[in-house]
């Protein structure tokens, strides 16, 4: 009981980190409508940010976070601007190949800042536990699953009621005619990609907490937000963090229980129960569970 | 119906019949070309050094890998992210049919006429069950579907130790012994002198040649016609009779017997073959090969991949006299040669897409089309 509960809360709080690694995904698709794979160098740039601000320079705690997550969301910011305006109006696969390829220079850059260590953000919570509703759990999960939602909210906020949210939602609805009422598109696409690399800042930081610690295989942590988005649908807030608990859940309940219970699946099955689960939900879905079908007219 | 020779003469896009206007070779520039650059690919390993011979038979390999690409991707527009896992497939049934079996892992040691065909047909028949489930998803999340088939396959690689060695491990590739002649064999054939170098870049060779004559054959078909209506807007082409899933299992099941073909010689070039080298990289390689040499061409992947893997090459050629770059890991200097290496990939890859999405091709076409129409630049 006590090792399900456990396996559980853990699954959410890494569950929680994919929702809001997902969230960003969504915020670009909407905007743009490109898979933005440079996510995950985005996300490893932030945990250095933060490990950089926090036990480098030794500025406090949360400081250090918001100050990364500003970093990251400038970075964004470059990049839209250098590699990805020019691609308005080209294919989407096009550009997010275009991504692909800022993964790559962006991930040597993060490689070439963080080495060969292991960095540790610098985070207070540790491996302590506390007691929630009568069970012991790790602080650090409390604090993911808090942290993320938080954002995941603030951003919701954000783009519900602040006006430059408004616009944002207008421009992914019809460029073109939010350009006719006035919306400066190309801005809005430069927002949208600083929000993603804001939350992609503070995912960094989420994931390099606790045991962990983040060296530059971490960055393909974030590659699992990929069945995350296409099992929530590419354009659904509500589906990323629905789809994220789920899968982190699976993969942490995997994690614990397929050796003993299924060991035909092999060594270390966790890490492709996402994608598993994807495929068997695109076979019946194919616009994941929230995702909106794309209106085709000849 | 064929014009008089006086009559042709100077008029090279003269065509009197479908036929010739759908030509693989239409014009007798192209026809002449094409013979210099295939007797200079089979003069190749008289006049290059043992290294650059195996990176020039990296090149017909990539290349026949980046057509397979293309075909799915390129003609059919179903973007594919899997590749590397079919080229997994094909490598490890080519090392279970063809290699020789150890105490850890199967060999059946058969000869290469049989492991090399089959070595495409399994990943075909992996494509042509994988197609339906693929055709009914599009555009990005086809993307992501394919990248999860992928994760799928690593890890089905790591598991399935008697074929593939597993994690970490991995096993020798398929002994390349063809009509029972074992290519790595040093032999003088018309007084040429052939080693296991120059066996193994000309099998690449003909195979690639054949290939990639076969893939212009078809994209040039009827179906290859259907691939690329179906790219353009689908539902048109649905409308206009053409069957969606069939098209799109055709070209899956092709892209993947192109694949399985360049997996199983891309072991026999390496030597051993771990799970972990079929993972996303080669894919986005793969995907290099096709964006920089030309969407939808046969010769575009062919100079793509020798972009590819030559890239790197020149960039260690280079590196010594540029002074930010250090020669080692942990060397001094701001980088060192292979995050060059991989930065200048992945600068490429946004630099041609945003400039020339037609890739090298593309600019080819361009120069080209400037002396075509010379003096007039238009």
């Amino acid at each position: 009981m006590e090792e399900l509960v456990g396996a559980i809360v853990r699954g959410i709080g890494i569950g929680s980190t994919y929702a809001l690694l997902a969230v960003g995904f969504v915020i670009i698709y909407r905007a743009t409508e490109v898979i933005n794979f440079a996510q995950p160098a985005l996300m490893i740039l932030g945990a250095y940010f933060t490990a950089l601000f926090a036990t480098r320079i030794g500025w406090p705690f949360p400081v250090a976070v918001l100050a990364a997550m500003l970093a990251t969301a400038a970075v964004g910011a470059l990049t839209e601007r250098i590699a990805l305006r020019p691609m308005v109006g080209q294919p989407p696969f096009s550009a997010a190949v275009v991504t692909v390829g800022v993964f790559i220079v962006l991930f040597v850059v993060a490689n070439r800042l963080i080495g060969q260590d292991v960095l540790t953000v610098g985070d207070p919570w540790g491996l302590e536990r506390m007691d929630l509703l009568g069970v012991s759990v790790f602080r650090v999960d409390v604090a993911k699953v808090v942290l993320s939602m938080a954002a995941i909210v603030g951003v919701s906020v954000f783009l519900k009621y602040a006006r430059a949210g408004l616009a944002m939602r207008a421009t992914s609805l019809d460029q073109e005619t939010a350009l006719a009422q006035g919306i400066d598109v190309g801005r809005m696409f430069g927002l949208a990609w600083s929000l993603s690399a804001l939350l992609a800042g503070l995912a960094g930081m989420l994931i390099g907490t606790g045991a962990g610690g983040v060296d530059t295989t971490t960055a393909l942590v974030a590659l699992k937000a990929l069945p995350v988005i296409i099992l929530g649908g590419l354009d659904s807030i509500r589906g990323s963090v629905i789809a994220g608990l789920v899968i982190g859940t699976a993969e942490s309940l995997t994690r614990a229980y397929a050796a003993d219970v299924a060991p035909v699946l092999g060594a270390n099955f966790d890490v492709v129960v996402p994608y598993a689960i994807m495929i068997l939900v695109l076979m019946v879905r194919p616009y994941g569970l929230f995702g909106t079908p794309e209106v085709q007219r000849v | 119906m064929s014009v008089s020779r006086a009559l042709r003469r100077g008029r090279p896009e003269l065509y009197t019949d479908y036929a010739a206007d759908q030509a693989i070779w239409n014009t007798p520039a192209k026809r002449a070309s094409t013979a210099v650059i295939v007797l200079a690919a089979f003069a190749m390993p008289f006049l290059l050094q043992r290294d650059l011979l195996t990176l020039l038979t990296l090149v017909a390999v990539y290349a026949i890998g980046g057509i397979g690409l293309n075909l799915v991707s390129g003609y059919a527009g179903q973007v594919s992210l899997g590749h590397a896992f079919f080229l997994g497939l094909g490598a490890y049934t080519a090392a279970f049919l063809g290699g020789f079996g150890t105490g850890s892992v199967r060999g059946l040691e058969l000869d290469m006429l049989v492991w090399l065909p089959v070595s495409g047909l399994v990943p075909a028949v992996v494509g042509f069950v994988v197609a339906p489930v693929a055709a009914r998803v599009r555009g990005l999340y086809l993307a992501i579907l394919t990248l999860g088939v992928l994760f799928v396959g690593e890890h089905v690689f790591k598991e399935a130790r008697s074929f593939t060695g597993g994690a970490g491990v991995g096993r020798a590739s398929a002994e390349p012994i063809l009509f029972g002649v074992d290519l790595y064999e040093r032999r003088t054939v018309l007084g040429f002198e052939l080693d296991g170098t120059v066996n193994l870049y000309l099998l690449c060779l003909v195979a690639l040649i054949v290939l990639a004559v076969l893939a212009r054959n078809l994209a040039r078909s009827r179906y290859g016609r259907a691939f690329s209506a179906v790219r353009d807007r689908d539902i048109a082409a649905e409308i206009m009779g053409v069957s969606l899933l069939r098209t799109k299992t055709l070209a899956f099941t092709v892209s993947s017997f192109y694949a399985g073909i360049a997996g199983a010689l891309l072991s026999v070039v390496l030597g051993q073959v771990t799970p972990e080298k079929w993972n996303l990289l080669l894919s986005i390689d793969f995907l290099a090969v096709v964006l920089l040499g030309g969407v939808a061409t046969i010769t575009g992947p062919i100079i793509g991949a020798a972009f590819v893997v030559l890239l790197p090459r020149v960039v260690e050629g280079v590196a010594p006299y540029v002074p930010f770059v250090s020669q080692t890991i942990g060397g001094a200097g701001i980088v060192n040669v292979f995050q060059l290496q991989t930065m200048l990939f992945g600068a490429l890859i946004i630099v041609f897409l945003i400039v020339e999405p037609r890739g090298l091709f593309g600019i080819w076409l361009r120069v080209r089309n400037y002396f075509k129409a010379w003096p007039f630049s238009y």
